[in-house]
């Protein structure tokens, strides 16, 4: 065990204020929409999302030139003190990731509410840019938080922005569906600030860094991560603790779903991959992989099973995602078990990582193309959809391209993605994680053919539209969805870029 | 003496506790958890955290138990007799609690002796800031990112909860006072405000260096606010008004742009310049404490459900 003051003092880099910024220009942004007349609140989102992807380009590319992470230390005042910010190549990546999602939404919710321009500026669009930003800005600080209440406050502000947008459209069953998610949620937070609590009180800190090198196999560490895992878990929707995702994402607006299933369900599982692969002692991590990775296996057979017997196309996009993210829990064996390997040297890590993005661009897209088949037609009964690809003909294509990420076929992000966790199984000894991985690309070119197979057949009764769709409307979730496909051709290998910045312990903050 | 005390306070803790969890009616079991909440702040007291006591009674008393008693009085028709399934997730519940209360024991008795602390190290960077207090210290000067975007969750709470108003309702008034105003509530809503308003003056003033602070004090204007708009003494603003709005978001702009001042006269983000700290917080809490109490009294007040005015 070192003692803190061993360790290596933060020092802020010269890229580091951009920290600050993907943090606060949404914020900024929130409290600009709050004073200003709800017409201006397009504008301002506009200009935060450009503002905000240049900052996300402008980490990375720092990241990228110098190979080192990026540090800001807030108002000058050092942890265990003070709070810091750090950004490895995995955080880059996430922040990038969003950088990418969310503005592709944004586009997207945008063209939807041109649809009805006479409630354009009413109610449930104004209230939705506030909470896209209150997200945006939370899921930056999730991915450089360092410091575990500092996370807590991310996670809290991920929370309230987040299931508001389940009720956005009013409906009482989708207030039940926001008011279960709130519950689970809130659950979730306070046993992760419980968990954090014992921390403050066996080690005197909440950095991080200092708690992983001072963590051992006392029972305040083994209490305090149990915890902290559960509730990241309630808010992760893992296996049994996913009752809740499937109304809330599937009740909520197209656009807003997106966001909730491509994007928030992400934080939670980043800090448990924090979590485990930072703060946890090796023996406890083998652990804690174990039992994630046999509750992910059966998210993505059960939930998998489940998607294929909804009638309905957005609960079956929500079953889907309960399924996928199973797929992010396998990771944890995978990536901590190999002796030789760090685990961010591994190829699941990488293979983690691209399942991650893959998953948030498919899932996107998909979510889009169905709000734009709900809208067009008036519903969603896949059974009823017969045809709908010839009406819809870009967002049946984004729906096939989206599927295939989503099953793991080439060319596609989830195809690597599914053949590095398959690869890490097979070498590591794991047969039935390897099984699980493809019974679960079985059942997942289960549902998605079973769209495809309405889009592409002849109605016995021609659709009805409901609403004439404008093409450019379409195009958006397309080009999410072929971003999805073109991850595909990253190398079959572990990425360089997800290792800058790892571990946190050498002398690179040293200057 | 003292340990008779804190003897007395654990046992009227668990009893009360008890109480809330056993008790049959919702009403009864919400009066108990009011109690509960003051009765901890005494505890938080004699564990001399004076900032958590004020908060715990403030918030944990009385905004939660204002929310419940509305809540309740809301849902009292609907709420039946307890049912099978009720009582087996009663069940349930008392299991998990047991258990994570069993954890926390554990965990809580295995923490090394003396407990490590970060308390010399708040106490010792005082000096930079020039305060008194290391609560306000913590809350303002060290983790003040923290603290700035707690308040952005509290305004996003606001806007999801505005959000919740039907269609036609959205950015008008909430209702808060009952049809028949008691006449007892009258008279307290004229009598009370100017002494609550003194009391948070007070509160905010004394928070630089001793016990108190923006949260408190906030919280006590809220609750004289409330108490005047419950009698019908002032109707209740229109949420859409811009007043209104800039006072909500006030305190966390200033506090957002003095942060972006530290780019350019101090080492950056959230930093204070030399010598100018002190005056510089007592201003960002100035303009917090109204923002608090405004938050904190259009919270509870609750959704519109007054069409605004065109």
């Amino acid at each position: 065990m070192l003692p803190a003051n061993a360790l290596p003092a933060y020092v802020t880099t010269p890229g580091g204020f951009l920290l600050v910024l993907a943090i606060i220009l949404p914020v900024v942004a929130v409290l600009a929409m709050l004073v200003l007349d709800p017409r201006h609140a397009r504008s301002v989102v506009g200009a935060t999302i450009l503002a905000g992807v240049a900052a996300a380009l402008a980490i990375a590319e720092e990241l990228i030139r110098t190979g080192a992470a990026l540090i800001y230390v807030v108002g000058g005042w050092q942890p265990p003190l003070g709070l810091a910010l750090r950004a490895d190549g995995l955080s880059a990546t996430m922040i990038a990731m969003t950088a990418i999602v969310l503005p592709g939404i944004a586009i997207f919710a945008r063209g939807l509410q041109d649809l009805k321009p006479e409630t354009r500026n009413g109610r449930a669009p104004t209230t939705f840019w506030s909470l896209l930003m209150g997200v945006w800005s939370a899921l930056c600080l999730t991915f450089i938080g360092q410091d575990l209440f500092n996370l807590y406050v991310a996670l809290e502000l991920l929370t309230f922005a987040a299931v508001p947008l389940v009720c956005l459209d009013g409906r009482s069953e989708t207030m039940g569906a926001a008011l279960r998610y709130l519950m689970f949620a809130l659950l979730g937070s306070m046993l992760y600030l419980l968990g954090t609590g014992l921390f403050y009180g066996a080690f005197g800190t909440l950095d991080i860094r200092s708690l992983s090198a001072m963590s051992d196999d006392r029972p305040a560490v083994s209490v305090a991560l149990a915890l902290m895992i559960a509730g990241l878990l309630a808010k992760a929707a893992l296996f049994p603790l996913h009752l809740w995702l499937p109304p809330a994402h599937a009740g909520a607006p197209a656009a807003a779903s997106a966001v909730l299933s491509a994007l928030v369900i992400k934080a939670p599982i980043f800090l448990t991959l924090r979590l485990v692969a930072e703060v946890a002692p090796t023996p406890m991590a083998a652990i804690a992989g174990k039992i994630l990775a046999i509750l992910g296996a059966f998210a993505i057979i059960l939930c998998s099973v489940m998607a294929l017997r909804q009638a309905r196309l957005k609960l079956m996009i929500a079953y889907s995602t309960v399924a996928q993210i199973g797929y992010l829990f396998i990771v944890f064996p995978l990536a901590t078990g190999a002796d030789a390997l760090p685990p961010w040297g591994t190829i699941a890590w990488t293979g983690g990582a691209l399942q991650l993005g893959s998953h948030a661009l498919a899932k996107a897209s998909m979510f889009m193309a169905a709000g734009i088949i709900a809208e067009a037609f008036g519903h969603d009964n896949i059974r009823d959809l017969s045809g709908f690809g010839r009406i819809l003909p870009l967002s049946a294509a984004t729906f096939g391209l989206a599927g295939l990420s989503l099953m793991g076929l080439p060319p596609s992000g989830g195809f690597i993605a599914k053949c590095l966790l398959l690869t890490s199984a097979v070498l590591g000894g794991h047969p039935w994680l390897s099984t699980t991985i493809l019974a679960g690309g079985l059942l997942a070119a289960g549902y998605v053919f079973r769209v495809m197979n309405r889009a592409l057949a002849t109605p016995q009764t021609p659709l009805i539209i409901r609403r004439k769709i404008p093409a450019r409307l379409e195009v958006v979730p397309l080009i999410l969805a072929l971003l999805a496909v073109l991850l595909g051709f990253v190398p079959l290998e572990p990425l360089g870029l997800l290792q800058i910045g790892r571990p946190d312990r050498p002398a690179e903050t040293m200057p | 003496m003292t340990l008779g005390l804190d003897l007395t306070l654990i046992a009227g803790l668990l009893a009360l506790a008890l109480h809330v969890v056993i008790v049959r009616d919702d009403r009864n079991a919400v009066v108990a958890f009011v109690a509960f909440g003051l009765l901890l702040g005494l505890a938080w007291v004699r564990l001399y955290s004076v900032d958590v006591a004020l908060t715990e009674a403030a918030i944990g008393g009385g905004v939660t138990g204002v929310l419940l008693l509305r809540t309740e009085a809301l849902i009292r028709p609907a709420s039946a007799a307890p049912t099978a399934s009720r009582r087996s997730g009663g069940a349930l519940a008392a299991i998990a609690c047991v258990l994570l209360a069993g954890g926390l024991a554990i965990a809580v008795l295995s923490f090394p002796n003396p407990a490590p602390t970060l308390a010399p190290e708040a106490a010792e960077a005082l000096g930079r800031t020039g305060l008194g207090n290391p609560v306000t210290a913590v809350l303002l000067a060290y983790r003040s990112l923290d603290t700035l975007l707690e308040k952005i969750v509290l305004i996003i709470a606001l806007v999801g909860l505005w959000s919740l108003a039907p269609e036609t309702l959205w950015g008008g008034a909430p209702e808060l006072h009952p049809t028949a105003i008691p006449e007892p509530l009258v008279y307290l809503a004229r009598v009370l405000p100017p002494f609550g308003v003194l009391i948070a003056v007070y509160e905010f003033w004394v928070g630089a260096d001793a016990p108190g602070g923006t949260f408190q004090a906030g919280t006590i204007l809220a609750a004289m606010y409330l108490l005047v708009l419950k009698a019908g003494l002032r109707p209740a603003p229109e949420v859409k008004r811009t007043a209104l709005r800039v006072l909500v978001a006030g305190g966390p702009a200033l506090f957002l742009a003095v942060g972006f001042l530290g780019f350019l006269m101090a080492d950056g983000f959230l930093s204070f310049p030399d010598g100018a700290a002190k005056p510089l917080i007592v201003g960002i809490e100035a303009a917090l404490t109204l923002s608090i109490a405004g938050i904190l009294s259009l919270l509870v007040a609750g959704p519109p459900s007054k069409a605004p005015a065109p």
